[in-house]
């Protein structure tokens, strides 16, 4: 198949059809900040941190769930885009309750690195919090609401890569959070294999195992991703005996 | 030249903030050259004055003297910055934000834990202990903050380079790897 | 029977029956009529009827909505070779003393009687509200001695279905729902993909505050959806049909799955229709109350049980739809003009309304309006017309001030604009949209920010939680728009909140987060000195905020 080429913030790139502007993006060296997308596992374009401008559509768009095409001209890092970047971060921070002094993920949380990289520094504004209880039901792991970002990477890592679809989100808007087995304790999922795939996508603090203090914690995060492409490697060694 | 007035001030925070600015070391002897410390929870000193350069805050706003003291901070100084994650989001200290009514939460802590010393609750109309808010405020929800610096605590260098910048007229820019929340 | 000689059969039957009667006794059994007690009326008419034994000479119907709903129960007295007659506030007294009266003396009633010369009904034109008040939605008989379903023999029997989507495209008629995309080039669309599972679905997922357009389109005329569906299938080569109805409109539901019923039983939907090859079935499918069900791609994972959430377009529903098929989902009212269009022409048609909005549009009329109820009227008219001739000025003798147009999506017309024309585009143009027809009249008493608020809460509690802007947005502006309100925010939140606007406005997922800006940003256009007098000094800001914002805390952790 012929490869298609763009133009992403001003270089040249050469990609192949189906890929991402995200994708592409990455080879040549520019990173285009986003919370939900994960290699390995389908697109949902919901955390909108990814949006870029491209030439010719009247509203920015997702760049992870943004074909490439010929003669694309991809603005990823604009004033506009920056701007409501960090204020999407802010609201991050003003939905949930983000103490990262006292959380597992403490400088391995990818919501923290985002934001001082993006540059927030505080949050605008900080309404009344929702008062979300943890799950602790499970005996090796932990779900805390309150720093779940919603981004869904445990869900489609679970159901996808694992083929258990334990998770899945109940609650609409403001109260909408991860429900294990459609809304039983964690614990007493019984399609949970207990893999802790889960937990080794989340960006944040929101799953961790237990036992683990404040900053202790140590993700994998590329675990799904070297399953998926091993899995891939694999099939196509089937193909061609 | 006249050394600046700078004060530091300890609203509802573990006073982990000036503990990392007294991590400055020997830096904080140049410092002492340059500003005079006009009011500090490490000096002797009653009523936060007037004309004060730049104060830096310390700590979330928990309780009615918290909220006292940050107004007048912010009528007596020129620059007031959010002196760490309590006064930058709230942070531990707004923890308890969720949980809803500090009434419950002072009954459990001084009356109903296992741990309690005399039973009794508090009585903030005697003037001893203040009055807490019903929801634990980041300062910029109170005041006007003019600069931020986060941190958990911010480390000795973020604020060297912070008070640095504040010194010479300048808004610090911290670099992203030193302006991490945590 | 399966062709249209047994069609045009049971027409003539129906009519010569309803002939043989004298009077007919119309009495409005739609639901704003029924909450005001329309069945105690009926029962009371009925009742003396039969005291007076005039059973064979009189019929009493219990119709579809007759429009004038702040006015019920209505009852219309229809006599041959006399003037129709209505009445409005009808309770089981006056029906009785219109049976006396009217039905056994033919002395109408003085009191309680209503002009059909009213402008209320003369400035409406009616394509899709045609047989409401007309006829009795539970007998599909009433439906055809009214012409129903021949539009659909006809195109089926004589016409390609080419030649169904054409008079479509040249009819100028655009989606009802809200966005106003033509309906030809959708239906044009499904017919070229390729596939043997294509299907087309009805959205009855109406959920604008106040509305309520297309409950009573499949309430009291449900067959119309149904042939509208069935042309829109045959003009696409669908098969089958969804019509999704939210479970807030069970009697809704109830009709429409009579209908299914009763058309499957005359052969009008099913195998072999019209002894052609053409198959058309329909099922419902219920919602469960999520307002952004409403959006395409939400509603059809609802109908395939996940949980109804937008995804990301593209591909469009025409391209992967239902079960990765190409569908294809129009609006209730957009369907309901079909038959019509089918049976008077695309050139009929396109003599109504303006260049770009062809046709009609019905609203729901609500607010501070002497009248209040279901209207259909041509697009073009003005909002004057509407609001001083048919709405009969504001209650009261008070000021108008603003109309809201298009629900939680679109925005508010203040009294400077009150000559636009009510349009697509010229709404548009005032930052506003058409919507699905919500159209609500605010008097000089209501205050803007609040009803930003209002408008603001409910985008929040409908957000799906998808997307970040969308439910962290809709959550923090109606925050700021509480704290505007209650008199607690600065002049820094006020930017924040145009701030937040924006973002959501331009980053969200779906058309929900992307509208749910829009009452506040035309609340903030053409009434900003209301907000700005509502912004207070920081410091008292602050020591509001310290009191209250505690206490909500508390409330919302209770």
């Amino acid at each position: 198949m012929p490869g298609v080429s763009l133009r992403i913030d001003d270089n040249e790139v050469d990609a192949s059809p189906g890929e991402s502007v995200m994708q592409a993006a990455v080879r040549v060296g520019v990173k285009v900040p986003g919370l939900c997308q994960m290699d390995g596992v389908s697109v949902v374009g919901a955390c909108r941190l990814c949006m870029v401008e491209v030439a010719g559509t009247p509203r920015p768009r997702p760049a992870c769930a943004t074909p490439v095409a010929e003669a694309m001209d991809v603005h990823t890092d604009t004033e506009q885009l920056r701007e409501h970047r960090k204020v999407l971060l802010e609201m991050l921070f003003a939905e949930g309750q983000h103490v990262c002094a006292v959380c597992v993920a403490n400088g391995a949380c990818e919501l923290q690195t985002l934001a001082a990289q993006v540059g927030v520094d505080h949050a605008n504004f900080t309404p009344p919090p929702s008062r979300l209880t943890m799950d602790l039901s499970h005996p090796r792991f932990g779900y805390d609401p309150s720093r779940c970002v919603l981004c869904t990477r445990c869900v489609r890592a679970c159901a996808e890569v694992e083929g258990a679809f334990t998770w899945g989100v109940a609650g609409r808007g403001r109260e909408a959070h991860l429900v294990a087995d459609l809304g039983r304790p964690w614990g007493e999922a019984e399609s949970c294999t207990s893999c802790g795939k889960c937990v080794s996508v989340c960006p944040t603090g929101a799953m961790f195992e237990k036992g683990t203090s404040v900053g202790q914690r140590r993700v994998k995060r590329a675990l799904v991703s070297t399953l998926t492409s091993r899995r891939e490697r694999e099939s196509a060694r089937e193909v061609l005996k | 030249m006249s050394k600046a007035r700078v004060a530091t001030v300890w609203l509802a925070g573990c006073s982990g903030c000036h503990m990392s600015f007294l991590d400055l070391d020997e830096w904080l002897i140049e410092l002492s050259q340059l500003v005079d410390l006009v009011y500090s929870p490490i000096a002797d000193v009653k009523a936060f004055p007037e004309n004060v350069d730049v104060t830096l805050v310390e700590g979330a706003v928990a309780n009615t003297d918290n909220l006292e003291l940050l107004k007048e901070v912010r009528e007596r100084s020129k620059v007031v910055v959010a002196f760490g994650d309590c006064a930058v989001h709230g942070n531990t200290s707004a923890m308890r934000n969720p949980l809803g009514d500090p009434g419950e939460l002072v009954a459990e802590a001084y009356r109903d834990a296992v741990t309690k010393l005399h039973g009794e609750l508090p009585n903030p109309e005697n003037g001893v202990v203040p009055a807490l808010l019903p929801r634990v405020l980041p300062a910029h929800e109170v005041v006007h903050i003019d600069a931020f610096l986060p941190g958990c605590p911010p480390s000795a260098e973020r604020i060297r380079i912070a008070v640095e910048a504040l010194l010479a007229g300048e808004s610090p820019e911290l670099a992203p790897e030193l302006r991490r929340f945590g | 029977m399966s062709n249209g000689v047994d069609l045009f059969d049971l027409s003539q039957k129906e009519r010569e029956a309803q002939a043989a009667y004298r009077r007919h006794v119309l009495c409005c059994g739609s639901t704003a009529c029924l909450s005001g007690g329309a069945q105690a009326t009926q029962d009371a008419i009925e009742a003396e009827i039969k005291e007076r034994g005039l059973e064979q000479d009189v019929r009493v119907v219990a119709t579809g909505c007759m429009g004038l709903c702040s006015r019920g129960p209505l009852v219309k007295v229809r006599t041959r070779g006399e003037d129709d007659v209505l009445y409005a506030d009808v309770d089981a007294d006056a029906g009785r003393r219109i049976v006396d009266e009217h039905v056994a003396d033919g002395q109408p009633v003085a009191d309680g009687q209503l002009s059909l010369q009213h402008p209320f009904f003369a400035r409406q034109e009616r394509v899709v509200l045609e047989n409401m008040g007309e006829i009795d939605p539970n007998r599909i008989e009433e439906y055809i001695a009214r012409g129903g379903y021949r539009a659909l023999r006809d195109a089926v029997t004589t016409m390609t279905p080419a030649g169904v989507i054409e008079v479509v495209q040249r009819s100028g008629l655009r989606g009802r729902g809200g966005g106003g995309y033509p309906a030809g080039t959708k239906w044009g669309l499904l017919a070229k993909a390729q596939s043997d599972h294509k299907t087309v679905i009805a959205n009855g997922d109406e959920g604008d505050p106040g509305a309520y357009m297309d409950r009573t389109v499949m309430e009291d005329d449900p067959h119309r959806v149904l042939e509208g569906m069935a042309l829109a299938a045959y003009a696409t080569g669908a098969k089958h049909g969804y019509i999704y109805v939210r479970a807030e409109y069970p009697v809704a539901v109830r009709r429409l799955e009579q209908a299914i019923r009763q058309a499957k039983r005359h052969k009008l939907l099913g195998k072999g229709l019209f002894g052609t090859e053409f198959e058309f079935n329909v099922e419902i499918r219920i919602g469960a109350g999520a307002f952004v069900c409403g959006e395409e791609t939400a509603l059809m994972a609802s109908i395939m049980g996940q949980r109804g959430t937008p995804v990301l377009r593209p591909p469009y529903p025409t391209e992967r739809g239902l079960w990765g098929e190409p569908s294809m989902i129009n609006n209730v009212e957009t369907l309901a003009n079909v038959p019509t269009i089918l049976r008077r022409g695309a050139e009929w048609f396109a003599s109504i309304g303006t260049d770009t909005s062809r046709g009609t549009k019905v609203f729901a009329l609500a607010g501070k309006l002497e009248n209040t109820g279901l209207i259909e009227v041509p697009m073009g008219i003005t909002l004057r017309e509407i609001v001083e001739e048919i709405g009969g000025g504001v209650a009261g003798g008070k000021a108008f001030k603003a109309a809201q147009t298009g629900g939680p999506s679109g925005g508010c017309i203040p009294i400077k604009h009150i000559d636009t024309s009510m349009d697509y585009d010229s709404l548009l143009a005032l930052g506003s949209i058409m919507g699905s027809g919500g159209l609500i009249v605010m008097d000089e008493d209501v205050a803007m920010p609040e009803v930003a608020r209002f408008f603001m809460r409910f985008c929040m509690d409908e957000s799906c939680g998808k997307c970040l802007p969308c439910r962290a947005g809709t959550f923090e502006m109606y925050e700021l728009l509480d704290a505007i309100c209650e008199g607690r925010a600065t002049a820094a939140n006020l930017a924040r909140l145009e701030t937040l606007c924006d973002v959501v406005r331009t980053d969200s997922l779906c058309g929900l987060g992307q509208t749910a800006p829009n009452p506040v940003l035309s609340t903030l256009h053409y009434f900003r000195d209301e907000y700005e007098a509502r912004v207070v000094p920081d410091t008292v800001a602050a020591a509001v905020a310290a009191d209250a914002g505690g206490a909500s805390a508390h409330e919302r952790s209770a």
